[in-house]
C-alpha cells in the first residue's frame, strides 16, 4: 500500500472553511460556497445539471479563483464533454492548455474485463492523484462515480474502497464533488450519501402543468448553517443562477425621494411629487382601460431621467408595444437604442414560475435598472397557482424593494364579478395601487381612474377621467355634474350647457346694466328739471321780496313826501285841501 | 490460435502490495506452464509511472492487460483463480491438450 494513500486525517477543520463556487447564487445559500477540503455529494436524476454544476464548479474555480481543478468523468470523452459545454462559454480545451483544468475519462467496459481474486482502486486513486498533483489541483470532479458499480462485479470491495477513496480526497486537501445518479427511494442508485456525508446537494427537475422547474435542495451540510428550501435555478449561456429566494426580512431602505410616474395628472394625484422612490405600483383594470399606456409612460418618464429600466412584456412583442406607444405620442425606440430602456418579453407559458423569477432576478442584477416595468403581471398565473403566486410576488417586491427599484405592475382584471384574487393577494404587497376603469354610460365607454391606495402620502380621493390622446395622457380635472362625476361626452354636453348658460347670463347681465343705466339717465333728467323749477320758484320768490321791498321805500317816500307836502299846506291850507278834495 | 505469435502481457500494479506480488506470481507460473517462450510480461508500478494509468484505462490494481493478441483484455484482482485467468485471457491450457 502506497504511503499517503490511505493516511488518516487527524487535522481539525473548525472552524468550517468553504470555498467559493463561483455558481450564480450558490455561494449566497451556502454561505460561502461547498466545505474546503471535504467531498460534496450531488445528486439528482438525469438531466437534472449534475454535470453542468460540477462542472461550472471546476471551470469558475480556474478561472474567477485561480483553483485549478481535475474534472474524472467516468460517462462522457472529455472531447464530448468540451463541446457540450462551449454552448455555455466554457472554454476547456484552454483551460486544459493552461494547466487549469485536467479532464480523465475512466472509461469502464464492462465486456473486456473480467475479475479474479482481490484488487483495490488503486489505479483509481494513482490516476486522479496525478492529475491533482500535475497542476496542483484545489477541486475535483467526479462525474458520476456509480458508473464503477456498473463495470465492476465484486460490490463489496468497491464500497470499502469507495469510503477510502472520499477519505484520501480529504487527506489530499481538495475540495471535491461527487455526483449521482438519483435512484428509487433513495438519494442515489448505490448509497453513496453514506460515504459522503459532509454535504449532500440535490438537484431536481420537476414538470408540473407540462412546464419544467429546476430546483436545488441543500440536504445536508454538515457544520455550517444553510437554507434548506428548495431553490429554483437556471441554466442559460451564463450556466447555472440558483435563485436566493427566501430574504424576506422586511428590513428594505425607505426612500423619501419622489418619483414622477410619467402621467402629470397622477402625479398630481399623489401629494404632486408622483411615486415614492423604490416603492411599487400596481395598476389593475378591465382590459382595454389603458394599463399598458400608464406603464410605458412611466417607463419613458424613467428614461427621460436618464434613468434605465427593464420592461418585462408578458403579453405584447416588444415592436407591439413600442409601435403602440408611437400612436399616443412616445417615443420608446429611441431610449431603446440609446441602452436606456429593455425589454424583455416572453410567453408566461415559456418556463415556470420560479424561473421567471429568476430569469427577472438575473436580468435585475445585470442591467441594474432604477425602474421596472412587469406587464401584466396577472399572466403568471396561468403557469402557477395563486398561492404560487404570492410567494413569488413577494419574493419579487421584497427584492425590487432591497435594491431601491421602482417598479410597476399591470393586472388585468377580469370582467366577471367574482372577485379577483391577484389583486387581493398583490395589493396588500404594493406601496401604491391605483384602478383603472371603464365607465359605461349613454351609450359610451370612458376610462376612469382612481388611487385605490397610496402608502405615505396625502392622496387625492377623487375620480378622474383618464383620457388617452394623440399626444400622450392625461387626466382631465375633477367635473361633478348634478349626478355625480361626468365624463365623456356627458361631461363635454355639460360643459357646452354650462357655457351657453353662462353666456346667456352674461347677455342678461348687459341688459339689466342698460336699464340701470337708462334709470339713472332718467334720474339725471328729472333732478334736473327739479333743479330749474327750483330755481325758477326763488327767482319768482326773490322778486317778490325786491317788490315789497321797492313798495316799501316806495310808501317811504311817499308818506315823507305827503309829510312835506302837508307842511307845505298848511300855508295854504284852503287851496290844497280843496284841491285834494277835488 | 495463432501458436507463432508472442503474447504481451502488461500488469498494472501500484507498489509490491501483497496482491501485485501474489498477481505476478500467480502469472508468471500459468505463462511458464502454458505459453512457454512465447510471452513477454511488462510489469508497470503505477507509483512510479503514474501517467501511464490513463493510456489502457486502469483504475484498479493489479490489473492485466493483454495487448497481443488483439483485442484487448483485461483481468482485474490478484489472478488467484486460473481457470478464470485462461478463459479471460482466451488461453488454450496446454496440459489439457
Amino acid at each position: 500500500m502506497p504511503q499517503g494513500i490511505n493516511k488518516k486525517n487527524t487535522g481539525t477543520h473548525t472552524p468550517l472553511q468553504k470555498t467559493l463556487t463561483g455558481i450564480g447564487g450558490f455561494d449566497d445559500i451556502t454561505d460561502g460556497g461547498l466545505p474546503t477540503a471535504r467531498p460534496t455529494l450531488v445528486c439528482g436524476g438525469a438531466g437534472s445539471g449534475k454535470t453542468l454544476f460540477s462542472m461550472e464548479f471546476i471551470v469558475r474555480g480556474a478561472t474567477l479563483f485561480n483553483e485549478p481543478g481535475v474534472f474524472v468523468t467516468f460517462e462522457e470523452k472529455a472531447e464530448e464533454l468540451a463541446s457540450n459545454v462551449s454552448s455555455l462559454g466554457f472554454d476547456l480545451n484552454k483551460l486544459v492548455a493552461t494547466n487549469k483544468l485536467r479532464i480523465d475519462y475512466v472509461h469502464i467496459d464492462r465486456s473486456e474485463i473480467d475479475e479474479t481474486g482481490e484488487y483495490d482502486l488503486d489505479g483509481l486513486f494513482v490516476r486522479i492523484g496525478h492529475a491533482i498533483d500535475t497542476i496542483g489541483a484545489k477541486r475535483v470532479v467526479l462525474d458520476t462515480i456509480e458508473n464503477l458499480f456498473l463495470g465492476l462485479e465484486n460490490k463489496g470491495i468497491l464500497r470499502a474502497e469507495l469510503r477510502r477513496l472520499f477519505q484520501w480526497l480529504k487527506d489530499k486537501k481538495v475540495t471535491a464533488v461527487i455526483t449521482g445518479e438519483k435512484g428509487e427511494g433513495t438519494l442515489t442508485r448505490e448509497g453513496l450519501e453514506e460515504y459522503v456525508s459532509d454535504c449532500v446537494i440535490l438537484l431536481d427537475n420537476r414538470v408540473v402543468n407540462q412546464i419544467s422547474t429546476r430546483r436545488l435542495r441543500i440536504i445536508k451540510y454538515r457544520g455550517s448553517v444553510h437554507g434548506s428550501n428548495e431553490y429554483p435555478f437556471l441554466i442559460d449561456e451564463d450556466g447555472i443562477s440558483v435563485l436566493p429566494v427566501t430574504s424576506l426580512r422586511l428590513n428594505a431602505k425607505a426612500s423619501t425621494e419622489r418619483i414622477s410616474t410619467g402621467v402629470p395628472g397622477l402625479d398630481k394625484m399623489m401629494d404632486g411629487k408622483g411615486i415614492y422612490k423604490g416603492s411599487s405600483m400596481l395598476i389593475s383594470g378591465t382590459s382595454g382601460t389603458g394599463k399598458t399606456s400608464i406603464a410605458a409612460s412611466f417607463a419613458t418618464e424613467c428614461c427621460k431621467r436618464n434613468e434605465r429600466c427593464i420592461y418585462f412584456a408578458f403579453e405584447e412583442s416588444p415592436e407591439q408595444i413600442t409601435r403602440n406607444m408611437q400612436s399616443i405620442g412616445m417615443d420608446m425606440e429611441k431610449y431603446v437604442k440609446k441602452g436606456l430602456l429593455k425589454f424583455q418579453a416572453a410567453r408566461p407559458t415559456m418556463y415556470g414560475l420560479e424561473m421567471h423569477l429568476v430569469v427577472i432576478y438575473k436580468l435585475i442584477k445585470q442591467f441594474k435598472p432604477h425602474c421596472v416595468v412587469i406587464d401584466p403581471i396577472t399572466n403568471l398565473i396561468t403557469v402557477g397557482s395563486s398561492s404560487e403566486i404570492q410567494s413569488v410576488l413577494t419574493r419579487l417586491i421584497d427584492f425590487l424593494q432591497t435594491q431601491q427599484t421602482s417598479a410597476v405592475f399591470t393586472a388585468l382584471t377580469p370582467y366577471n364579478i367574482l372577485k379577483e384574487q391577484t389583486d387581493e393577494t398583490i395589493s396588500s404587497l404594493v406601496d401604491a395601487w391605483i384602478q383603472v376603469r371603464d365607465i359605461e354610460m349613454n351609450g359610451e365607454r370612458n376610462r376612469a381612474l382612481y388611487i385605490m391606495k397610496s402608502r405615505g402620502m396625502n392622496h387625492s380621493n377623487q375620480v378622474r377621467e383618464f383620457l388617452i390622446s394623440s399626444r400622450g395622457l392625461y387626466l382631465q380635472d375633477v367635473y361633478l355634474g348634478p349626478e355625480g362625476v361626468l365624463t365623456g361626452s356627458a361631461r363635454e354636453a355639460h360643459m357646452l350647457q354650462k357655457r351657453t348658460e353662462e353666456i346667456l347670463q352674461k347677455h342678461s347681465l348687459s341688459k339689466n346694466e342698460k336699464a340701470i343705466e337708462r334709470k339713472n339717465q332718467e334720474l339725471q333728467l328729472k333732478i334736473k328739471g327739479l333743479n330749474s323749477e327750483f330755481d325758477a320758484i326763488r327767482e319768482e320768490l326773490k322778486n317778490d321780496f325786491v317788490e315789497m321791498q321797492l313798495k316799501k321805500d316806495v310808501a317811504a317816500d311817499n308818506r315823507i313826501e305827503l309829510t312835506r307836502l302837508r307842511e307845505n299846506s298848511t300855508l295854504t291850507d284852503s287851496d290844497s285841501s280843496t284841491k285834494n278834495k277835488k | 490460435m495463432e501458436n507463432d505469435e508472442t503474447w504481451e502481457l502488461r500488469l498494472y500494479i501500484a507498489g509490491q502490495t501483497p496482491k501485485s506480488v501474489t498477481a505476478l506470481r500467480n502469472l508468471k507460473k500459468y505463462c511458464e506452464t502454458h505459453l512457454q517462450g512465447k510471452y513477454h510480461i511488462e510489469v508497470i508500478d503505477l507509483l512510479v509511472k503514474p501517467q501511464l494509468a490513463e493510456g489502457d484505462q486502469i483504475f484498479a490494481v493489479p490489473t492485466l492487460v493483454r495487448k497481443v493478441p488483439q483485442p484487448i483484455r483485461k483481468i482485474i484482482g490478484d489472478l488467484s483463480n486460473e481457470e478464470k485467468v485462461l478463459v479471460g485471457l482466451n488461453i488454450v491450457p496446454l496440459s489439457k491438450s
